[in-house]
């Protein structure tokens, strides 16, 4: 029962969360708006026994990624902002399509079955034992990969954004 | 306990508004972090997945989502300011110069 409350909590201000950060007029309000949900999707992977990923959340995604939009963000001037319209013309049907899908989704998930039971054994409660062990292990190929698209990401972010000098 | 339908529901509403937010706004911006909020999306359906499967499959394809939207952040960011440089705009409708 507190699990439940817990998730609808969770759940609630997720999805508010979202609305606002796609409505907000300032990106800087979006960001924040960004922040709190990743906040409360850790508070889901707590509850999903996740809590490594948790962590990794708050670190990577709220604690670098975020702070790498809000510099970009500062860094450009959004003074046009508060004047120009901050949607397309085609936003309406945009929207009303977007409401379409979602409850035709919801509609197809709450009549399907799901044949799973709550995970009841804790011994893989997101245990960085048995996580580290599989990634190291099973899944080191990927792993090696995920390293070099890393570097592909660092590399090529310094050769765009870097000013040309001309060579004289 | 917590149904599973619940995280997908969830999940689906939460991808559903990241796509309104791509296709419907005109800042840059919000576009990419409505991108970050679909990968959320289905962060959040994988980790349930690997709750109710007793499986850490799930969690690992997590981290490697979370290492894939770090590298894309850094290079779309790039990719934005070389645009505001050259362009003077973050509005992705003013960015028609291949519009036939």
């Amino acid at each position: 029962m507190v699990n439940k409350l817990l998730f609808l909590y969770f759940a609630s201000v997720i999805l508010a969360s979202a609305v606002l950060m796609i409505t907000r007029r300032n990106p800087v309000h979006s960001v924040m708006f960004m922040l709190l949900l990743f906040f409360h999707i850790a508070g889901l992977f707590v509850l999903l026994n996740a809590e490594f990923l948790a962590a990794v959340q708050l670190i990577v995604y709220a604690g670098a990624i975020l702070i790498l939009y809000l510099f970009v963000v500062m860094l450009l001037n959004v003074d046009r902002e508060s004047a120009a319209p901050r949607a397309n013309r085609f936003w309406p049907w945009m929207a009303g399509f977007g409401v379409l899908i979602a409850g035709e989704a919801l509609l197809l998930i709450s009549r399907g079955a799901f044949p799973v039971e709550d995970g009841q054994s804790m011994r893989l409660a997101g245990g960085v034992r048995e996580l580290g062990e599989t990634l190291y292990q099973r899944y080191l190929v990927p792993f090696e990969i995920a390293s070099l698209i890393l570097l592909v990401g660092l590399v090529g972010a310094v050769m765009l954004a870097k000013k040309k000098v001309k060579e004289e | 306990m917590i149904p599973l339908s619940w995280y997908i529901m969830l999940s689906a509403t939460l991808f559903t508004i990241g796509v309104v937010g791509v296709l419907s706004r005109r800042n840059i911006f919000i576009i990419l972090m409505s991108i970050e909020l679909m990968l959320n999306a289905a962060n959040i359906n994988l980790v349930a997945f690997s709750h109710y499967l007793q499986s850490l499959t799930g969690q690992i394809f997590v981290i490697f989502v979370i290492t894939v939207a770090a590298a894309e952040a850094a290079v779309a960011l790039a990719i934005i300011i070389l645009l505001s440089r050259n362009r003077g705009s973050v509005y992705v409708d003013e960015f028609n110069i291949m519009k036939g």
